[in-house]
């Protein structure tokens, strides 16, 4: 129809380039904006102004950084941060389990569709029925020790989620267990897309599997491990509430093995009633992930900018 | 035929690296194979034998899953996710049109910002929308979750975008509006026409997200009537800890639209949720 007839006109627009008007421009852009951006304001923008100004009242009164010293003299706030902090080194686990199984898929032809849609699948499954399942799973006569004991290793056999030592730990096996595929499915794309001639040399030194991975793609595929650790950084810090809500009925127990953050936040706010303690702790989450989001923010510009001058 | 490597690779490494894949496509998917064979299971035979099939198919936990809240709360997810997810697609569509066409000062740090936003954890949101939520009577309202569910997810959303808006030639583009086209109707006619697998991609993800959410709707939708399949879920497990193939089935029912949806649409998945990575430049 009329993209048809007018293919030839547009090769001689080309050349032209038609000046902008940037005044113009802006005011249009704003009109398809505008309705976005109200709710991204309103949701954003106004609750991230009003937990500030809560945070520092209490019954309506200014009193200052009360609250945040109260808060942060709270041990149980100090261990739910430590807990987030811990949580932190699932990361280099996923990142190393990640970039192993992407290049194992990569190198595998027979079956290889097979084996992404399996180990991606857990990525897409709901955390409450995840957190569920592995709830019965990690039971002291749940699946796990069973299966452990009739393979001869009773000794191995624990009290996965009521031994506060281990705890988190068997929490954050759940995650790793949850996000390993992300992370695969991110780094076997940008593998895929690499040019042919990237593992020539390679191909030709004979460097064997290791070697070849290691010192090609790894380096290749660096923006992409990095955008992939960020990411999951920013879950450990500020998204692990559903898996410890669930796994731990809401207490972040036994005793405060579990407690994170945003679960400290929630009790304050919702359970103790003191919104005010709890938006001083979430301006301190809040500042935590400032730090995460500058390098979010960094690493998405540098792509931003290559979109628009391509 | 990159794969096909001038080195001979050893037998011992290929079955190493299968080895490998089967350990870890097991162990992927069996927690959903004691779910869903659990959830046929009687009480007593899922505690003994959690690994084997069920002996006979018995359907009592559905059905106490079933006649519990699940229609309410299998309906509540439908319409939140169905409307967050079509309200999100036409304002980030609109909104990235904006930015993807009309060239205004700071327009990469305004959408690199915006970017950023989806890392702002949601519990930081969380307290002063709840007591808004008090202050007009939303609290239990699927409105006002659906509206926090456009906000979270508008910021990913208007990136994707975006980028596609940004990869369809110039010279299309120019060729309508030189035949006299509006914006709107350049948009209409010629854009969202074109877009149809990025549109696809994006409400898979947004679907994804809206679906499994459980902070949020667990503090807006207090009245049982109004929860979310999530929430339900969450409590139900407790009111049910004597009866697991209950739980399990409740699971089952949880899961099962995800599943289809991903066994029907893993390519959206896959180009979705690899879109907001940095390519490669």
């Amino acid at each position: 129809m009329k993209l048809a007839s007018s293919k030839s006109v547009a090769a001689d627009v080309n050349i032209r380039q038609r000046p902008t008007l940037a005044g113009r421009s802006s005011r249009e852009a704003l009109f398809w904006i505008a309705p976005a951006a109200l709710v991204i304001l309103f949701i954003f923008g106004y609750s991230v102004v009003s937990v500030l100004i809560q945070s520092f009242r209490y019954d309506g009164d200014w009193v200052g950084f009360e609250n945040f010293a109260i808060v942060i003299t709270d041990p149980l706030f100090l261990t739910a941060l430590k807990h987030n902090g811990l949580l932190l080194l699932a990361v280099p686990v996923l990142i190393v389990l990640a970039f192993t199984l992407a290049i194992t898929l990569f190198e595998t032809r027979a079956g290889m569709r097979f084996y992404r849609s399996a180990i991606f699948l857990p990525y897409v499954l709901p955390i409450p029925v995840v957190a569920v399942v592995f709830g019965q799973i990690y039971q002291l006569h749940g699946a796990l020790n069973i299966f452990l004991k009739s393979i001869g290793l009773d000794s191995l056999a624990k009290d996965w989620l009521g031994d506060p030592q281990i705890a988190l730990g068997t929490m954050s096996s759940v995650i790793i267990w949850k996000e390993v595929g992300f992370g695969v499915i991110l780094m076997l794309a940008h593998i895929i897309s690499l040019p042919n001639e990237t593992y020539e040399a390679a191909r030709i030194d004979g460097a064997g599997f290791w070697r070849t991975h290691l010192s090609i793609t790894r380096p290749a595929i660096l923006n992409t491990i990095i955008f992939y650790g960020v990411i999951e950084a920013i879950t450990m810090v500020s998204w692990v509430f559903n898996y410890v809500y669930v796994m731990s009925n809401g207490l972040g127990g036994p005793g405060n093995a579990t407690m994170v953050s945003e679960l400290y936040i929630y009790r304050s706010a919702f359970q103790n009633k003191a919104p005010e303690l709890a938006a001083a702790a979430a301006v301190f989450l809040f500042i935590a992930t400032l730090v995460l989001m500058i390098a979010f923010f960094r690493i998405q510009r540098r792509s931003i900018a290559g979109t628009f001058n391509r | 035929m990159r794969r096909k490597s001038g080195v001979q690779r050893s037998k011992i490494e290929t079955t190493f690296r299968y080895l490998l894949l089967s350990f870890v496509a097991f162990t992927a998917l069996v927690p959903a194979y004691i779910m869903f064979s659990g959830s046929f299971k009687s009480q007593g035979e899922f505690l003994n034998s959690p690994f084997g099939l069920p002996n006979s198919l018995n359907f009592g936990g559905y059905q106490s899953a079933w006649t519990d809240n699940f229609p309410h709360w299998l309906t509540n997810s439908f319409l939140i996710v169905i409307g967050a997810v079509v309200l999100t697609e036409i304002l980030a569509a609109l909104a990235a049109w904006g930015f993807a066409r009309f060239p205004f000062k700071g327009r990469e740090t305004i959408l690199g910002i915006m970017v950023s936003l989806m890392v702002v954890p949601p519990v930081v949101l969380l307290i002063p929308l709840f007591q808004l939520g008090v202050e007009l009577t939303l609290i239990s309202t699927l409105r006002l979750v659906i509206l926090i569910y456009v906000g979270l997810m508008l910021p990913f959303s208007i990136y994707m975008l975006t980028n596609f808006f940004k990869s369809i030639p110039e010279s299309i583009l120019e060729s309508a509006s030189i035949d006299g086209a509006s914006s709107w109707r350049t948009f209409r006619s010629i854009v969202l026409p074109l877009s149809g697998a990025p549109l696809a991609t994006l409400a898979v993800v947004n679907l994804l997200w809206a679906w499994n959410e459980l902070l949020l709707a667990l503090v807006f939708l207090q009245n049982n009537e109004k929860k979310t399949l999530m929430v339900g879920i969450t409590g139900f497990q407790s009111r049910y800890s004597l009866d697991i193939p209950t739980v399990m089935a409740g699971m089952s029912i949880a899961t099962l639209p995800l599943v289809i949806a991903y066994l029907f649409g893993q390519r959206f998945f896959i180009a979705g949720l690899t879109a907001g990575s940095t390519k490669g430049e």
